[in-house]
């Protein structure tokens, strides 16, 4: 009986040895996702990233040059260190053929380092640092949905255009706040608008009553938010409740709809906000949406769409190209126009930034909005030169070939 | 016009008073840990969390079941208060016996859990909760305008941090606590329920942290992770107090309140480790707190 069991469990254990083995030489196309899943940013990508990209490999058909497609996911944590030693992890024991890094602008460059080392496509969506096709570009690197720039192009040109020309800032703490702060008030400056005055939040403040006490006494007719998550979420909140929202004009630098969600329209009402996709912009948007909101029951926010369309590119041209060959890959990736239900005619250029239509919305009012998620209006639509700028950001290498 | 560290004198009365606000918020939760680890020997890792479930509680009951924001000041801390029984009954009555680590540990998973299961129902950037109505509006003080609100919370938690004080140091109820925390088998010997006695305890200090929590869910974001960061600028004020003394945990929330509101105009990015600079400094100079006994 002993005997038995023994062999039927070695029989088993040679079994699955045999199983792994075949499933190893039979080489699946490896996709990888690391992002923030469980801190202040889970609701911005998070699961719905996950369940986002798992929408575009299941559409794609499940394989692609007859490997079957496979996703690995891991929470980083908000720490670059984590992010960066799974990358690797993964890229040496998983065959890794492509990453797509998630919220944070510390842990994106962190990544994008490993990516350069290890030759694997690194999509970032959701870090806004627009140094990472500057500064910190690599070979490898595609920057998809957003930087500070074509924030900061947005929501401050589009408000200082329209008279809200004195701003002050209120900045979180790190590479992001700053650099969305520099950004904006490049804009401002370069419009004949003027900066009274800035204060730096440490990130996860939650109180914030004594920076707009600082704000409203600077007499500035804009507030500038340059943070996210509930960062934001708090400071509006208190604005709202001190009062600055009847003197000054509050600015979303970067707001997502779930933060609207959460604020309610009665908070969030006449925000300006640039936003690279929303779901109700038309069929298209509104089609994969619904498909979308069956599983996760809230709306998609422009990154959770940028996963998709993400994967969805990777996959046509590696199907094109016939390999997984990271710089047939990519030289080919910076070749093809994106055409999908995310943009329209956009293309990635030599510093590694995906170049699309950005949009200017403002938050309704609770009387505009007539149906759940309802919650923006276009004020302006930016092609993708405006927003971005024409040129390649010279600060990177690759931008002088 | 007068100036201070040349900051006009408006601008530095109208920080002192919004770290007063703070303040407040600072020793209403102090107090339930200082009360807990006093007359526990528990360092309660969970009082954030508690504090989360509070504001939550204030929330869910708004509304999935129509509680207005006056019944929630007080079932939001009796519900949570009873699932701080519950904890002290199945588990942490345990521990007692044993290294305070233990205590440490067992409050921090439960922390952890308490988010998760929160972060899973309501997502991490969390929901809403209004002012109510009777509390809209501001006043004119001149040199800033204090919205209704926030000198609500002062006076709240002024009057329940009273009332806690008197409970504890003046009555005779609080006389057998502290007597029980001293010596609880010759406090037992003398036919008191010393069980009843520290569960209760444990329960009234985690509905502390859950009034704060609902006094906090209108000015703040309620999110799974608004306990979290706060709780660990509450050990300081407690370690500055004084390990379980009372009186410490409220005056020193208080004070350190003030100074970070002072810190916010002179040096914002240094405005969420002022308390730990000051801990330390404390820590040096004495290290069993401002208000600590041997």
């Amino acid at each position: 009986m002993m005997r038995k069991s023994m062999t039927g469990a070695l029989g088993a254990f040679l079994g699955l040895y045999a199983y792994s083995s075949w499933a190893a030489a039979s080489n699946p196309i490896v996709i990888g996702d690391i992002d923030d899943l469980s801190g202040v940013y889970a609701d911005v990508i998070g699961q719905g990233g996950i369940d986002a990209i798992n929408m575009a490999i299941s559409d794609f058909g499940g394989t692609v040059l007859g490997k079957k497609i496979v996703l690995l996911s891991v929470d980083h944590q908000n720490k670059p260190d984590i992010g960066a030693s799974k990358f690797r992890e993964w890229a040496d024991q998983n065959g890794l053929n492509m990453l797509i890094g998630g919220s944070n602008t510390g842990v994106s460059i962190a990544m994008s380092k490993v990516a350069a080392v290890k030759k694997v496509p690194f999509i970032a969506i959701g870090a806004a640092g627009a140094s990472l096709t500057g500064a910190d570009c690599t070979a490898y690197t595609v920057h998809y949905s957003y930087d500070t720039t074509a924030l900061g192009n947005g929501t401050a040109g589009a408000i200082v255009k329209q008279g809200g020309k004195s701003w002050f800032f209120i900045t979180a703490d790190y590479a992001f706040g700053t650099q969305l702060q520099e950004a904006a008030a490049r804009v401002v400056l370069a419009n004949g608008g003027k900066v009274l005055g800035a204060v730096r939040a440490p990130l996860g403040t939650t109180d914030y009553s004594s920076f707009l006490l600082q704000a409203q006494a600077s007499g500035a007719q804009v507030l500038g938010l340059a943070n996210a998550g509930t960062d934001f979420s708090n400071s509006l909140k208190g604005a709202n409740e001190f009062g600055l929202t009847k003197t000054m004009n509050p600015a979303a630098l970067l707001a997502f709809i779930s933060d609207i969600h959460s604020l309610t329209l009665q908070t969030a009402q006449g925000l300006y906000l640039t936003t690279a996709w929303y779901w109700d912009l038309n069929e298209e948007t509104r089609a994969f949406a619904k498909r979308y909101f069956a599983k996760m029951h809230k709306e998609p926010s422009m990154n959770q769409a940028a996963y998709y369309s993400a994967t969805m590119q990777y996959l046509s041209v590696v199907k094109a190209v016939g390999s997984t060959d990271p710089d047939l890959v990519m030289a080919l990736l910076k070749k093809t126009k994106i055409n999908d239900m995310f943009t329209k005619n956009g293309y990635i250029r030599a510093d590694g930034l995906m170049v699309h239509t950005m949009y200017v919305m403002q938050v309704k009012t609770p009387a505009e909005s007539k149906y759940p998620w309802d919650y923006y209006k276009v004020i302006k639509v930016m092609p993708g030169e405006e927003a971005y700028g024409s040129q390649p950001d010279p600060a990177c290498s690759l931008s002088k070939k | 016009m007068t100036a201070v560290f040349g900051v006009p004198l408006p601008a530095i009365l109208g920080q002192l008073m919004l770290g007063l606000v703070n303040g407040s918020f600072y020793a209403l939760l102090s107090l339930g840990l200082a009360v807990i680890f006093g007359l526990l020997g528990v360092v309660n890792f969970a009082h954030g969390a508690f504090y989360m479930l509070g504001a939550f509680a204030a929330y869910i009951g708004l509304q999935f079941l129509g509680v207005n924001y006056w019944c929630a000041l007080v079932l939001a801390p009796l519900a949570v208060g009873a699932l701080g029984v519950v904890i002290e009954r199945l588990f942490l009555r345990h521990l007692y016996q044993l290294d305070p680590l233990y205590g440490l540990l067992l409050t921090f998973g439960i922390a952890l859990i308490a988010e998760g299961i929160m972060r899973g129902l309501f997502g991490s950037s969390g929901r809403s909760y209004p002012v109510p109505d009777l509390l809209r509006g501001g006043f004119n003080l001149g040199f800033m305008v204090l919205p209704i609100y926030r000198a609500w919370v002062v006076l709240a938690s002024l009057t329940v941090c009273g009332l806690t004080w008197f409970l504890i140091e003046r009555t005779r109820l609080g006389a057998m606590l502290r007597a029980a925390t001293e010596n609880a088998r010759l406090v037992q010997a003398f036919g008191i329920n010393v069980p009843l006695l520290v569960m209760s305890t444990y329960g009234v200090g985690v509905a502390l942290a859950a009034l704060a929590g609902v006094l906090a869910a209108p000015v703040i974001q309620v999110s799974p992770l608004m306990g979290s960061s706060l709780v660990i600028v509450v050990f300081a004020v407690v370690v500055i107090g004084g390990m379980g003394s009372i009186i410490g945990a409220i005056v020193s929330g208080l004070v350190l309140g003030l100074i970070e509101g002072l810190t916010k105009v002179i040096y914002p990015e240094a405005s969420n480790i002022v308390v730990f600079i000051i801990m330390a400094v404390v820590l040096i100079w004495r290290p069993t707190g401002l208000f600590g006994r041997e």
